[in-house]
Formats: C-alpha cells, sequence, structure tokens
C-alpha cells in the first residue's frame, strides 16, 4: 500500500463524513442577495412608517405607556393600511429571498453532486422549521393582540436560534450568524423604538457579511 | 521498523466499504437509497459490499416498512467501529513512518 492510496483512503474517509452529515451546498451568494432583499424591504417600510406613517407608527406610541404594545384594538391594528403595506413588503422579501436562495443552492448542489433533496437537507430544513414556525406563529398571536413592537426582536430571536441548531447540519459558521442574530435581538427587545433598524441589521447587513465571508471560503 | 501493515483491516480495502463505513461512523443509521446516492455506486455494488461487512459483524441491519416500501437502515456495529478505528490508527502509523 503506497503512499498516494492512503492519502486518497483518507481523503474519501473525510468526504463521506462530511457530505453524509451535512449539507454543504448552501450558496453564499444566496445570503448576500437575501440580505440585498432585506435592506431594500427595510427601506420601503421605513418609508411607509415614518414617511407616510397614520396614528399606528411606532413613533407615534403613547408617552408613558407600554412601548411593545401600539392598539388594544386588534382589527384596528391589523387592518390598518400601514402594517397591512408592512406584511406584503415582508412577504415579498422572503418570497424573493427563497427564490433566490433555492436556485443558487440547487446549481451549487449539482455541481457538487449532492442531492438538493437528500437526507441532510431535509434535517437542515427540519431543525430550522421547528424555531422558525414556533416564532413565526407567536408573533403573528402577539401581532393579533397589538404588540407591534415584538415583532423585530422576536423575528431575530427566533431565526438566530433557528441558524444555531441549524449549524449541526450544515457549515459550523452558521452557528455565528446566529449567535450575531440572538444578541441584536435581545438589543431590539431593550431598545424598542429601534427595531426597524435592529432588523435591517441583522436581515440585510449582517446576511451580506456572512454569505461574502461564506462565498469565498467554500464557493470559489 | 516494522510496518504496520498487518494492522490494516482487510475488509476496508475496498473503497466502498470504507466509504459505507466512513458514514455509519458519523450517523446513526443511514438507509440504502441514500447510501447509494452519496456514494454514486450502483444497487448490486453496494448490494455486495454491504453484505461482506455483515459478514464481518462490522454493521447491524434494520429491515422496516415505509407505507408498502421497504426500507433498509444500516447501523455500525460496536465491533464495526473499533475495526474502522484501528484500521485509522494503523493508516495513521504508515504515514508517520513514511514521513520519517
Amino acid at each position: 500500500m503506497e503512499e498516494s492510496k492512503i492519502q486518497a483512503d483518507l481523503a474519501s474517509i473525510r468526504n463521506m463524513m462530511e457530505r453524509s452529515s451535512r449539507f454543504i451546498s448552501l450558496s453564499g451568494l444566496s445570503g448576500v442577495m437575501a440580505g440585498i432583499y432585506a435592506l431594500m424591504g427595510a427601506g420601503l417600510a421605513y418609508k411607509i412608517i415614518y414617511v407616510h406613517g397614520d396614528k399606528y407608527s411606532l413613533n407615534l406610541a403613547a408617552k408613558g405607556g407600554n412601548p411593545f404594545l401600539q392598539s388594544e384594538l386588534w382589527e384596528e391594528l391589523v387592518f390598518s393600511p400601514t402594517i397591512m403595506q408592512l406584511v406584503v413588503v415582508a412577504l415579498a422579501v422572503l418570497f424573493a429571498s427563497l427564490v433566490t436562495g433555492y436556485a443558487l443552492t440547487s446549481r451549487k448542489a449539482k455541481k457538487q453532486g449532492q442531492a438538493l433533496w437528500g437526507k441532510t437537507s431535509k434535517a437542515l430544513i427540519f431543525q430550522m422549521a421547528t424555531p422558525l414556525l414556533t416564532g413565526g406563529l407567536l408573533i403573528l398571536i402577539l401581532l393579533s393582540r397589538g404588540y407591534l413592537g415584538i415583532v423585530a426582536p422576536a423575528c431575530l430571536a427566533f431565526y438566530g436560534l433557528a441558524l444555531v441548531a441549524a449549524s449541526a447540519y450544515t457549515y459550523t459558521d452558521v452557528r455565528y450568524l446566529g449567535i450575531c442574530e440572538i444578541v441584536l435581538a435581545l438589543l431590539a427587545a431593550a431598545l424598542p423604538g429601534y427595531g426597524l433598524l435592529f432588523w435591517a441589521i441583522g436581515f440585510g447587513v449582517l446576511h451580506i457579511i456572512y454569505g461574502t465571508l461564506m462565498h469565498f471560503k467554500y464557493d470559489r | 521498523m516494522k510496518v504496520p501493515f498487518d494492522k490494516l483491516d482487510k475488509a476496508f480495502e475496498n473503497r466502498v466499504r470504507l466509504q459505507i463505513m466512513s458514514v455509519l461512523m458519523v450517523n446513526e443509521s443511514y438507509d440504502f437509497t441514500s447510501l447509494k446516492e452519496l456514494l454514486d455506486v450502483t444497487d448490486g455494488n453496494l448490494a455486495s459490499n454491504l453484505k461482506a461487512l455483515e459478514k464481518e459483524e462490522y454493521i447491524i441491519i434494520n429491515k422496516s416498512f415505509v407505507g408498502r416500501k421497504p426500507n433498509t437502515n444500516y447501523q455500525a456495529s460496536a465491533k464495526g467501529k473499533k475495526a474502522f478505528q484501528d484500521h485509522l490508527n494503523a493508516l495513521e502509523q504508515l504515514i508517520k513512518q513514511q514521513k520519517m
């Protein structure tokens, strides 16, 4: 048994251990694109809330009142034009990010010979879905009770938890992104009124930084 | 110094068997279809190599049904894990000797 055979054996052991347990086809560029969409969405949201804002906007929260609670009457809040517009913007950002992520990741999976819908990607999605669905439903319930200020910190916190959970099934680096999102979530909760700013940093700026780093580390 | 070639496990001389064992070392269990996709080998090739590992008692086979489809899952046995680790140690020693 000569050296080259040993080297090839070790390389194949390592490759199999990694590819069988982790989904390593996530594209860095899709992170960058998701960040750009998020920043565009945050810009639109800023205009909706602060420029054309009505009485439900964040900067008009009652003085001395609960900073997270905008309205006791949920119909009044949830069906207000401001909130409806924000929901449309949020859904558009989510949709654009998912479509771009899917396209770029399937391209990379094909290049790496990893199944897009295999054992590892299923495990990854399940790990992320649990905290994301929990968070999503919790936010909807609280929003329907008028707690608008809870949206940004809760989005960031549950997304961060989802990333930390997912890191066991993809690049370990995802964990650091998750921890950063959680820290931002706690800051956003401590500083009511700056939710949109923290949301833009967490989903926009961090995604662009992370995506760029991943692109240069794994995609080339 | 004596080269420990005899410490290398004959069962892992074959690349496919080595890869199957690598997969089962880091995953609790793996099913036939996923293994086939991952290793990119034919049904027959994979089946015969799994049979060889089974004969050595390095893997445990669990047959079950998902709906009506038969689903076979493979797991590394304690004996198999030990054998794989010994094989890795032998490879490590070989590399160290060649560097000297």
